[in-house]
Formats: C-alpha cells, sequence, structure tokens
C-alpha cells in the first residue's frame, strides 16, 4: 500500500468490535455522557480519521449496557434538552482493563509481524 | 457473565413485551438536533444542517431493526410468523391437513400404542423406592423340572430361610409366593388373588401403608398365619373402605384373619400385569416341603456391591445351602444334580412378569409392524407434499424473486411439516390412550384378568417425540430439498407444461410407490403367515374331542373330606355330574390337557430309561374324550387300588420304549419320588398320539393310570364331561348343581374349547393386529399408487390429448398409463418378496405349523396386491383416456 492511496482514502471504517471498546473508555476516561458526546470525543481523538455512523455508538451502548458494563439515566444535554447520561460500571472496569492487556497484546504482536523486514 | 446478562436482558424484553423504544427515539432526536446545531453554527443553511446531521448519524430504521434484534430472540417472532402461517396454509387445504393429519395421528397412535404396552411390561419400573437397586435370586440355569414348580416359583421355601441367614450381599432381601385363596364360607365364598411375603417384604421394598400397618417380620410365626393385609382395590370394592381396626377380620381359607392394612392404591404387587388382593405372611408349618420351588427371592443391594458381585457371593453360598436344603425321597442322581444348583443374582428393578415372557417378541414384533405402516403413511404424505408443492412453485418462486433467503423459506417449510407432525402427534397419544388399554383388555381371559396400568410417563412421551419427528424427517425432508433448489425463474415461466421437465420429479414418487409396496407387500405376508398359523391352531386336531366338551375345576379343602376318601368323593361327584341331564359321560383328570399343566416321571422299562408324562384319569376318560384305544384295554371300575396297577400309553410311548412293538403286557417302573413310591405298571393298552400340555407343543412319551391307582390324591381335580347341549347350558347346570350340592367347594366350570383358546391370546391378538395392519398397509399403498399414477397423468393431460387427437385408441392410453403402474408394481413386489424372506426370521417362532418362506403365502400376498394395483391404477387410466383432447389441449 502506498503513501497516495491512505492519503486519497480521508476515513478508515470502525475496525469491528473495537467502537465498543472506545466507548468504554471514553466514559471511563470523561465520566458520565451522552450519545452526542461521545460521538464528539471519538471524532476529536481520532482527527476526524475514522468514519463513523454516529448512531452506531448507540448500538454500541445498547450491547455494554445489556452485558452490565455501562448504566444509565436521564439528564438534561447542553441544549436544555432531555438527553440520556451514560457511565461506566465497576464491572465495565475490569472488562476495559482486560480489553485494553488483550488489545495491546495483539497490537505488540501485529506489530512485530508487520516489522519484520525481508 | 456478561452474556448471560445480556440473555436476561433479552428474556425480560421478551416477557414484558416493550418491543417500542421511545427512548431510543428521544435519544436520537437529541443527538440529530445537537449535531445539526453544530453545523449551523459552523454556517451551514438549518436545511442543509439537518440533511447533514441524518447523513453523520446514519439509517435510523435499520439502527432501530438492529436494535429490536438485540433486544428480543428474533427467531421467535419469524417461528411465529412462520407458525401462523403454516396454520393458514393448513386451513385454507381442509382435505390435505385432514388426510395428512388423520394418517400421521393413525400412524404415530399405533406405534405409541404399543410401545406403551412394552413400556409396562417390560420397561417401566415397580413403583417402590429405588427400583433398580432390585435384583431377583434364582437358580442359574433353573431347578430343571425337578420338584413341583408353581408361576414365578424359583426357590424352595428352606432355601429361602438358609438364603435369608446367610447373605451379605444384599441390605435386605424377601421372598414372596402366588396362591389362590377363598375369603368367606358358604355361598358367599370367594376366589381371590393370594400372595404370601416374608415379613420384611414390606420394609425392604420401601412401600408405606395406605391404612394401618403392613405386614412386619413379628406376623411370620407357626402357622397358621393370623393377620392379613389387602390391596387398595379389594379395600375399595369388597371392604367398602371400612376403617382398619380390631373389628376388620376376614375369613380366609377358613381361617379368621385380622387385617391390619391396606396397601397403596400404586402397588400391585411384583408381578406386572397380575394383581393381588389379599396378602398374608409366610407361616412356619412343623416341616417346610423340600421339592416345592414356590417362592420368588428379591433383595435390595447393599451399597457398592454390583449384580456380578452378588453372584459371586451367592454362587459361594450355593453348595453349603444346597447341602442344608437337600431334597429327599428322590434318585441319587437327582439329589446330585441337586447339589450342583447354583444361586445367582438378576436385575429385579422391573419386577418379574408372565406376560413379559409371553409377549416380549410379539411386542417387539408388532413395534416394528407399526413403524413400516407409518413408514408407508409417511411415504403418502411426502407424494401428497411433493404434489402440492408443484402446485406452489409459484408462490415459492415469487418469495425467492422477492428476495427470501433460501434459509428463511426452508424454515417455514420446516415449520409447516413441524406443524403438520406436531398435530398428528396429539392426536396419535390420544388414540394411543384407547388403543392400549383396549389391547391390555384384550389379553385378559375368563381365568387371568390381566391388569396394566398405562400411563403416559416420560418413556412413552420420548417415544412419541421420536416417532414425531423421524416422521416429519421422512415425510418433509425430500419436498423441502426439492423446493429449495427451485430456479426462481423457471417456476414464474408461465403455464409451465410439465411433460420432460418434470421427469425427475416422477421418478422420485415412483421411488416411493415402490417403497410402499413392497414394505406393504412385507406386512401382507406378516398378516397372512399369522392368520393363517392361528386358522391352523383354530382347526388343529389335537386327537380327542374339543367340541361338546365341559371342564370342571373342583377344590375341596374346606369340605373336611379326610384324605383316604379324597378319591372315592372324586367318584362321587362324577356320578353327581353323570346325572346332569344332557351329560354322555364324565371322568375325573389329575391333568386335563393343552392347558398347560405338565407332570413328568421317570421311568425304567427293560433296559431303557426315560421319561415319561403321567395323569391319572377316570375310568370313562377315554370315552369321554373321543380317543380311540388302538390295541388293548382302556380303564375301568375294577382298576382299583388293590387290583393290579395299569397303564395306558400312547404312540410315541410305543415307538421310544417299545422299539414300535407289541408293548401290551410289557411292565414299567417308576423312579420314586416324595409321595409316589417306585412302582411297577403294567401296559394294557395304547392310544393315538394327541397334544400334551400345549398345541403348539410336541407329543412326549405319555402315560395315563386309572384315577384309582394315583398314589398321592388331592383334594382337587378336574372333571371332564361330555355333552351334547351348547356349552352355556351344560356349563351352567353344572355350575349350579355343584354350588347347590356342596357350597363349600370351590368350583370353576368352563367350556374346554373356550379354556384352550383363552391359551391362543397371543396368537389371536397377533393374527388381529398383523392382519388389521397388513390390510391398512396395503390400502396405503395403493392410495399412493392410485394417487401418482393420478398426477402423473393430469401433469401429461397435453400429451394424452395429443396423442387421442393423433389416433391413439383409448386401450392404447389405458395401456400406456397401466403399464408404467405395472413396472412400479413389479419392482415393488419384487423387493417386498426378498424384503419378506428376510423379515420372516423375526416371526418364525410366533408361528404353529408354518415355516416363514411359506410360498403359497407369498404368492396369495404378492397376487392379492398386483390385484388392488390393477384397480388402483386402472381408474386413473380410464380416466385418462376419456380425456377430451380439445378441452385437454386448449387449457395449460
Amino acid at each position: 500500500m502506498s503513501k497516495e492511496e491512505i492519503k486519497g482514502r480521508k476515513k478508515a471504517d470502525i475496525l469491528q468490535g473495537t467502537l465498543d471498546l472506545m466507548v468504554l473508555k471514553t466514559l471511563d476516561v470523561l465520566g458520565p455522557l451522552h450519545g452526542y458526546g461521545i460521538a464528539r470525543r471519538i471524532e476529536q481523538i481520532s482527527d476526524s480519521v475514522l468514519q463513523l455512523n454516529e448512531g452506531t455508538v448507540y448500538t454500541a451502548l445498547l450491547r455494554l449496557e445489556q452485558q452490565g458494563w455501562i448504566r444509565s439515566e436521564w439528564g438534561a444535554s447542553e441544549n436544555n434538552r432531555r438527553a440520556r447520561f451514560y457511565s461506566i460500571s465497576p464491572g465495565g472496569r475490569k472488562q476495559l482493563a482486560r480489553e485494553t492487556q488483550e488489545w495491546e497484546l495483539m497490537a505488540g504482536v501485529i506489530g512485530r509481524v508487520l516489522q519484520v523486514r525481508r | 457473565m456478561g452474556r448471560l446478562r445480556a440473555i436476561a436482558a433479552k428474556l425480560r424484553n421478551f416477557f414484558t413485551g416493550s418491543l417500542a423504544e421511545p427512548d431510543f427515539d428521544e435519544e436520537a432526536r437529541t443527538h440529530l438536533a445537537l449535531l445539526a446545531e453544530r453545523f449551523t453554527r459552523q454556517g451551514m443553511t438549518p436545511e442543509a444542517a439537518s440533511a447533514q446531521a441524518r447523513r453523520q448519524f446514519g439509517n435510523t430504521t435499520s439502527l432501530k431493526e438492529s436494535r429490536h434484534d438485540m433486544r428480543t430472540f428474533a427467531w421467535i417472532e419469524r417461528l411465529g410468523q412462520d407458525l401462523r402461517h403454516g396454520a393458514r396454509l393448513l386451513r385454507l387445504n381442509p382435505v390435505f391437513s385432514a388426510v395428512a393429519i388423520i394418517s400421521l395421528g393413525l400412524g404415530i397412535g399405533a406405534n405409541t400404542a404399543i410401545f406403551q404396552l412394552l413400556d409396562a411390561v417390560r420397561l417401566r419400573t415397580l413403583p417402590v423406592k429405588n427400583p433398580n437397586e432390585l435384583a431377583q435370586i434364582r437358580l442359574a440355569g433353573g431347578n430343571q423340572g425337578m420338584g413341583v414348580n408353581t408361576q414365578y416359583g424359583d426357590l424352595t421355601r428352606p432355601m429361602w430361610e438358609e438364603l435369608h441367614r446367610q447373605q451379605k450381599a444384599f441390605s435386605g432381601i424377601f421372598a414372596w409366593a402366588v396362591n389362590d385363596d377363598v375369603v368367606g364360607s358358604g355361598s358367599q365364598l370367594e376366589h381371590v388373588n393370594g400372595l404370601y411375603v416374608s415379613g420384611d417384604l414390606f420394609q425392604v421394598l420401601g412401600v408405606e401403608s395406605w391404612r394401618g400397618r403392613l405386614v412386619i417380620p413379628e406376623d411370620e410365626h407357626a402357622c397358621p398365619a393370623t393377620t392379613a393385609v389387602v390391596s387398595y382395590a379389594y379395600w375399595q370394592t369388597k371392604m367398602g373402605r371400612r376403617e382398619i381396626d380390631s373389628s376388620a377380620k376376614l375369613l380366609i381359607d377358613g381361617q379368621l384373619m385380622q387385617v391390619t392394612g391396606v396397601t397403596p392404591p400404586g402397588f400391585l404387587g411384583l408381578a406386572v400385569g397380575d394383581h393381588f388382593d389379599i396378602i398374608l405372611p409366610f407361616c412356619k408349618p412343623k416341616e417346610l416341603m423340600r421339592s416345592l420351588f414356590d417362592v420368588t427371592v428379591m433383595g435390595r443391594l447393599r451399597a457398592g456391591v454390583s449384580l456380578p458381585g452378588a453372584s459371586a457371593e451367592l454362587a459361594a453360598l450355593s453348595p453349603g445351602i444346597m447341602a442344608a436344603t437337600e431334597i429327599t425321597g428322590y434318585s441319587s442322581e437327582s439329589v446330585a444334580r441337586y447339589r450342583r444348583f447354583r444361586l445367582a443374582a438378576y436385575p429385579a428393578g422391573a419386577g418379574v412378569s408372565s406376560l413379559r415372557e409371553e409377549y416380549d417378541s410379539s411386542l417387539w414384533l408388532l413395534l416394528g409392524v407399526t413403524g413400516l405402516v407409518l413408514l408407508i403413511a409417511c411415504a403418502n404424505l411426502a407424494n401428497l407434499i411433493l404434489a402440492r408443492a408443484s402446485a406452489r412453485e409459484r408462490e415459492v418462486g415469487v418469495r425467492l424473486a422477492l428476495g427470501a433467503s433460501r434459509g428463511r423459506l426452508l424454515s417455514q417449510l420446516l415449520t409447516e411439516n413441524v406443524l403438520l407432525a406436531m398435530v398428528g402427534a396429539a392426536l396419535g397419544i390420544g388414540i394411543a390412550q384407547v388403543v392400549s388399554r383396549a389391547l391390555v383388555w384384550s389379553l385378559s381371559t375368563e381365568s387371568r384378568a390381566v391388569l396394566l396400568p398405562m400411563a403416559i410417563d416420560w418413556r412413552v412421551l420420548a417415544f412419541a417425540a421420536a416417532v414425531t419427528t423421524l416422521t416429519c424427517l421422512a415425510f418433509g425432508t425430500i419436498p423441502m430439498l426439492r423446493s429449495a433448489r427451485l430456479q426462481p425463474l423457471s417456476a414464474l415461466r408461465a403455464g409451465g407444461r410439465g411433460m420432460t421437465a418434470s421427469r425427475e420429479r416422477f421418478s422420485l414418487q415412483r421411488a416411493l410407490v415402490v417403497t410402499q409396496i413392497s414394505v406393504s407387500l412385507v406386512l401382507l405376508v406378516g398378516a397372512l403367515l399369522f392368520v393363517r398359523s392361528f386358522h391352523k391352531l383354530l382347526t388343529f386336531d389335537p386327537g380327542m374331542r374339543e367340541e361338546g366338551v365341559t371342564a370342571a375345576f373342583v377344590g375341596f379343602q374346606q369340605s373336611n373330606i379326610p384324605r383316604e376318601r379324597y378319591l372315592q368323593f372324586q367318584q362321587q361327584l362324577v356320578e353327581e355330574v353323570l346325572a346332569v341331564p344332557g351329560v354322555h359321560s364324565a371322568a375325573t383328570t389329575t391333568h386335563p390337557p393343552l392347558l398347560g399343566g405338565s407332570w413328568t416321571h421317570s421311568i425304567q422299562i427293560g433296559p431303557a430309561h426315560g421319561d415319561s408324562k403321567f395323569t391319572w384319569v377316570g375310568p370313562d376318560y377315554f370315552a369321554t374324550m373321543g380317543i380311540p384305544l388302538l390295541r388293548g384295554r382302556g380303564f375301568s371300575a375294577t382298576d382299583t387300588a388293590d387290583a393290579m396297577r395299569v397303564a395306558v400309553v400312547n404312540e410315541t410311548f410305543v415307538r421310544q420304549y417299545a422299539g414300535g412293538g407289541d408293548p401290551i403286557g410289557m411292565a414299567m417302573r417308576t423312579d420314586q419320588e416324595p409321595g409316589y413310591p417306585s412302582t411297577v405298571y403294567t401296559i394294557v393298552g395304547v392310544i393315538p398320539d394327541s397334544k400334551y400340555a400345549c398345541l403348539r407343543c410336541g407329543t412326549p412319551p405319555m402315560t395315563f393310570a386309572p384315577a384309582f391307582q394315583c398314589p398321592a390324591p388331592r383334594p382337587r381335580t378336574a372333571i371332564l364331561i361330555h355333552s351334547s347341549l351348547p356349552p352355556d347350558v351344560i356349563v351352567n347346570r353344572v355350575k349350579r348343581l355343584l354350588a347347590e350340592r356342596h357350597p363349600e367347594m370351590a368350583a370353576q366350570v368352563s367350556s374346554f374349547r373356550t379354556l384352550i383358546r383363552d391359551g391362543l391370546v397371543r396368537d389371536r391378538l397377533m393374527a388381529m393386529l398383523s392382519g388389521f395392519f397388513g390390510l391398512l398397509a396395503a390400502m396405503l399403498a395403493m392410495a399412493g399408487l392410485y394417487g401418482v399414477v393420478s398426477y402423473m397423468t393430469a401433469r401429461r393431460r397435453n400429451e394424452i390429448g395429443i396423442r387421442i387427437a393423433l389416433g391413439a385408441r383409448r386401450g392404447q392410453v389405458i395401456g400406456m398409463v397401466m403399464r408404467e403402474a405395472a413396472w412400479m408394481v413389479l419392482a415393488g413386489v419384487i423387493a417386498g418378496t426378498l424384503l419378506a424372506l428376510l423379515a420372516g426370521r423375526a416371526a418364525a417362532t410366533l408361528l404353529f405349523d408354518l415355516k416363514p418362506y411359506d410360498v403359497p403365502t407369498l404368492a396369495a400376498a404378492g397376487g392379492l396386491l398386483a390385484g388392488i394395483a390393477v384397480l388402483a391404477s386402472f381408474l386413473p387410466a380410464r380416466r385418462a383416456s376419456r380425456l377430451d383432447p380439445m378441452q385437454a389441449l386448449r387449457c395449460d
């Protein structure tokens, strides 16, 4: 893959399964947040490289909530609309730690594999 | 952990039913509004901003759908849709649905009914605590005909006493014996099924009393017994559910006994199919009979002891037990044989059962038969569904073209089939309840009431479910696969003319019909074999008179007749019976023929040593039974106890012991046995061979001796009565006479023929059921043939129309259609004959005087099937030949 192509393709798709991890991490760092806030944070952190259908954030949130890793409560948003604020649960923190470790392990391995020269 | 929570969340949603998500709608609105505000701030027009916001948020509908799937079990909803769709289709085709459901119901019902019987007779465990720990203690290889055996009698009382004292492998053992008892006296006298049990039976079984207390070890004291326990049924019907207190007494066998308790309703004893009315504790007589094998011994294995382990212990104990209980009064060879007997333990969790031994192979065979009938019904159904599937090709094609996935389509077809099968199974289980009870009822005879509780237990349900699943696979798979392979385009092309295109489907349907014909031939052959076998049994000449003979069984234990007058009293009864108007002759016998009883003595005749059956009969026995004398003389009143001992023997005896020569005047000596001292008989007559214990049994060497010379008279006898009056008239006259003259005496009077037929219940059952199923199978196969031929000609309307238009004559069209059918029938008959020859082995032991490869039977079954097949294919062929070519060509 050449450099030109990377420039040409402005945005990358989100790797399967990583959105949940990003949402969890965001909630861990920033505390209670609504879906819009999470989307903004991911956009900001990723420097707008990621192609994100922001609606899918809510799918991730539903999944995480069903698994008991986050909780939610209703509050007021910046523009005084009713918004649902999500926060990480103790179980979610443990899960985040586990998945972070796994991710780093995996990323390390893949990085080493790709560094090998002919 | 997380996954479990997710399922719990789904379940919550499923039950609370909150499928709409107002919350998410609000969240999405907020999100969109915030995004739009942001874009507006960046300088977009409000319209452009809100459009951009929607783009960045993504497709809300598909989001909602995926959230919906996450929040619920989507497959359940789809299943619900399929079920509704399937039910609607069934309602729309009431004829198809009715045919399918009824044939499935009958098929599954017949299978379940037979299985229920098998379950009750063989598989179900006794209603006691931990039945699988129970084991039965028997002699390995039986007692080889030594001594006297009663029903279910495995061991002698002395053996039981020793076992009880010595064994260690069981945490408890108990013994029981069956006995007929009489309750009450005089005209109130009533026969009941009695059990004698050891004191700890109920404690070892863990059966609790319903009222009062059951038998306890303290009840086992010196004879006679003084306490009794009654069954729930007896307590309810005969004792009016009275209070069990000190006034609850019954006169049993002339002895007033205190009733101490009632057994629970579910406990029918340890012999499956039998039942008891009263239970008496064992009592200890002065001396126990050492040659009477009358008790069944069972025990509960000690924890950690296996069946082989227990057998090993019993084998080690055996020499000591046999030595301690040695039979007396027998020849030294017999005693040596006795000493070599070994005890062993056998599983007994399902109890013992004479029904089981008698009906086991028949029931398995019947289960196979009903399975095959169901298979034929399935093939019919598969054909029906195939025919319907081609009518539905367009529907399926449209759905495929509209984007339905094949998987979804398959699951819907599967749901339809499952729905059919389930409704059929529900109907079948209902039918089985009626049929199985009718079958049990048909097993009962005058002398033996079969009591088998029919219950739907988990085994029956599992069986029905398994049969239903297999059925579903059998009739649904092929049509389903075909539908799934369908090409939407070709299905949608208007007016599929269906000539060469459907070749393949026809070949499949042909194969199904060939299978049906071959299987139904197997069943028809089986049916004919059993019906002929039963007919042969009914018409078989046993070498004696059956018609016009009445048998009276009398017991005069209660009549206070001294032992030395037993024989005179028996003769007195004969004379009283002879005075009844219409009686030609009458004679006593110790063992009436053909009813299963048997008595053997070892004999010595010249240098030869062997066995012969012995029967002591009254003077007129041969005349009464219509048995001619070939040589010498019969018995007369002069053959008294003081006269020379004489005997009449049969031809087999002569062949075996007299080398076929003239045996008159030859002497034979019997070996001694308890009560039967060694005696020398002089042969005075020869009779032709006749059957002895049963119709199926071979003819053994037989000896008849005069009743007055019987060394061991009993307080009971059978009187055979010859009369030309109708059976029920003479039966009633004799009954009335005996009841008036000897009210205290037990008497059972029946027509001899009825008694013989009662012994043929199994053959009757097999003939009836296999005949019914054979005809049903043939009819189903013919319906299949008719259906397929009709279908094939209907699909070929255009072709046939063209042929007729071009000048084909009626006969040619009929011939063309029937030739096709003939090939199928021929292939089916050939395959069926081969299968029948293979399957015949299973039936061989149940047949009488017939080989399973009976050529006339095979030919008759094949001919019968071919005959009906001609009819089944002629009707559609004739219809095809009457086609109006113009009409056939005009419509598509």
